[in-house]
């Protein structure tokens, strides 16, 4: 991972500025994209995370030229593209259906783009040939696209879109068609070719972990916002708000009392009477009450003490760890999950009164 | 007791039923052909098997007049039919749906709708005025009339290919770098391919049957061969005009036959 110095100095690929898409007429308008800015660097796996009607997926095709927007700029390198139609944006796309060509066969269709783009015979062949190798589908060339696997045909889409050697490479939820073995192959291979070939990749997906391992940075969206972007860390550790918090991850959120705040740190009274201090959010405005959030793994069930104490509701065995689920005295559940160390028990069984103890640095201040 | 769902199939009386239309639609058809192999000069006296009608047919050069003529219409009405048709089509479904849609979707169709005789009616009444400030009196109303009344039927099949071919394609050409010319060239149309070979065989099957607007629009000497067989009934009957219907029937089948296979062929 970059520091953010050092990824602050990198250029920026893509950049959407105050972009909003409607669909629709007047008052019956969908804002898909509601004032939305990102921007995305050199080099960077960027990935659009969000549910379904997120409008992950509209920002990927204004991106791509496939819709245009209602308001706001889209730049590539500096240049505006919002207004260029697909076929001239030096982007491509890998489509989550794949649509490849089925007249067309694995290496024709991989050399669309580039016969499209009128580079030579000779050019075609060898960049054909490299795109196939890249993808390991040397053997497959001369196939139609039906006679082949789901896992090849995704291949051959990569490699379709790589071919021309575009600026930026738009995924469109690729691996959401195959099974589960083959996406954790693939999720490999997309990082691999993304190395190897040095190319800008925006990818969306609606899966939190796929997201969490792959990418550079994340931007989490809802309803047409971005809530939030940054590293898989920050995202996952400093969530801004209840939404990033809940989307990615488990986590447990308590009421507390503001008692100081200053330059992103805080101490916060919980609901026990305890102080303990918190990292806060950006954007986050002085309040008297705030939401904070504590990840399952970050704090700790103990016999006696911690900031938090309560009653065991439920103890779930994972094998690698066991999560305690605990109702506070304040009446909020709270889950504590625990690494099982040797062949140990946790020590809790249904009923007990248990504390819980807080990781330094563990609680973070929400936004909302 | 277990309940038998209701079953058309099972009804008593329904294979006795199925059986006698078919033998109504297909017996008269089944003699029309026999009688064409009849060597006989009535066409209800059986006078023992021979091609001797077929020759007579074949060597008759009012036939072959009738017949060249046929094709003649046929080739061009289907053509500019079937391009016609693939533009409309391409409009039609390229398109979110917006008001008007509709009516132009009946629009096009309308020839299907129109009674023919009212067709035939008015294109008799424009088609005389025309002659007259033109002085031409070519084949070119009988392939305009055609061409007309052919559209719809080339439309329909290339319409449904239009309907269930993924869009993302032609999003995937123009992504890369394909113009809409391009993608269309590329992409839509060896995709649109069997639609369009389906369409322009049911226009020109349609375009080869016709007799009523034929009928109407044609000048003197004009006949087509559906046109010159009803002329040939008013006169004395031969088994010539069941030889030429015979072969006429089988050019049918054959074609009706091949447009089957082409739409049932997959990408």
């Amino acid at each position: 991972m970059p520091k953010p110095e050092e990824a602050e100095q990198k250029r920026v690929a893509v950049e959407a500025r105050s972009i909003v898409k409607a669909f629709g007429q007047g008052s019956n308008a969908i804002r898909a994209l509601d004032n939305v800015s990102v921007a995305i660097r050199e080099n960077e796996f960027f990935t659009l995370l969000g549910p379904s009607g997120c409008g992950k997926t509209t920002l990927l095709r204004l991106i791509a030229g496939f819709e245009y927007p209602t308001e706001g700029a889209i730049l590539l390198y500096g240049d505006d593209i919002a207004g260029l139609p697909p076929f001239k944006r030096p982007v491509n796309t890998v489509f989550q259906s794949y649509a490849l060509f089925p007249h067309l066969t694995v290496s024709e269709n991989v050399a669309f783009g580039l016969e499209m783009l009128g580079r030579s015979k000779d050019e075609i062949k060898s960049r054909v040939a490299a795109m196939l190798k890249l993808v390991h589908m040397e053997e497959l060339g001369n196939r139609r696209t039906d006679q082949i696997s789901g896992g090849q045909a995704q291949r051959v889409a990569l490699a379709r879109a790589l071919a021309p050697g575009p600026k930026v490479l738009l995924l469109d939820e690729p691996l959401s068609a195959l099974d589960y073995k083959l996406r954790k192959e693939m999720q490999i291979e997309l990082k691999r070719m993304q190395s190897e070939t040095g190319i800008t990749f925006i990818f969306v997906t609606h899966d939190q972990e796929e997201a969490l391992t792959m990418s550079d940075r994340i931007a989490v969206m809802s309803k047409g916002r971005i809530l939030q972007v940054g590293s898989p860390w920050d995202i996952y550790d400093k969530p801004a708000d209840r939404f990033v918090a809940d989307f990615i991850g488990e986590t447990n959120f308590l009421t507390a009392a503001v008692v100081d705040i200053a330059n992103s740190r805080a101490t916060v009274r919980l609901s026990s009477g305890k102080e303990i201090p918190a990292t806060v959010a950006e954007g986050m405005q002085p309040k008297h009450e705030a939401t904070i959030v504590v990840r399952p793994e970050h704090a700790r069930a103990v016999k006696k003490g911690g900031q938090l104490s309560g009653t065991v509701e439920n103890v779930v065995y994972f094998g690698t760890d066991t999560h305690i689920h605990i109702r506070l005295e304040d009446g909020s559940p709270f889950t504590v999950r625990q690494q099982n160390a040797r062949s140990e028990f946790c020590g809790f069984e249904i009923g007990d009164p248990a504390g819980i103890e807080i990781a330094a640095d563990a609680a973070q201040v929400l936004r909302d | 007791m277990v309940r038998r769902r209701f079953e058309i199939r099972t009804q008593p009386g329904f294979a006795f039923l199925a059986l006698v239309t078919f033998f109504m639609l297909y017996l008269p058809i089944a003699v029309l052909v026999v009688y064409a192999f009849n060597a006989s000069d009535s066409i209800t006296i059986w006078g023992g098997l021979s091609l001797h009608w077929f020759r007579v047919a074949w060597n008759n050069s009012a036939v072959q007049d009738a017949a060249w003529r046929s094709l003649i219409i046929a080739v061009f009405a289907a053509t500019f039919a079937t391009i016609t048709a693939t533009m409309a089509a391409l409009a039609t479904t390229r398109t979110p749906p917006y008001p008007g849609l509709t009516f132009k979707y009946a629009f096009i169709n309308q020839p299907l709708m129109v009674p023919e005789i009212v067709t035939a009616v008015a294109l008799l009444i424009v088609f005389s005025r025309v002659k007259v400030w033109t002085g031409y009196s070519g084949l070119g109303y009988l392939i305009a009339a055609h061409t007309a009344f052919c559209i719809p039927f080339a439309y329909l099949p290339i319409r449904a290919r239009l309907e269930s071919m993924d869009l993302t394609l032609e999003r995937a050409a123009a992504d890369l770098y394909a113009t809409p010319w391009m993608a269309f060239k590329r992409i839509t149309l060896p995709l649109l391919r069997p639609g369009i070979i389906a369409g322009f065989m049911l226009a020109f099957v349609i375009s080869l049957d016709d007799v009523v607007i034929t009928e109407f629009v044609k000048s003197g000497g004009q006949d087509t061969l559906p046109t010159y067989m009803l002329g040939q009934i008013r006169r004395t009957v031969t088994p010539e005009v069941n030889a030429i219907a015979t072969a006429f029937l089988a050019l049918s089948v054959i074609l009706v036959t091949a447009f089957f296979f082409i739409n049932r062929q997959k990408n």
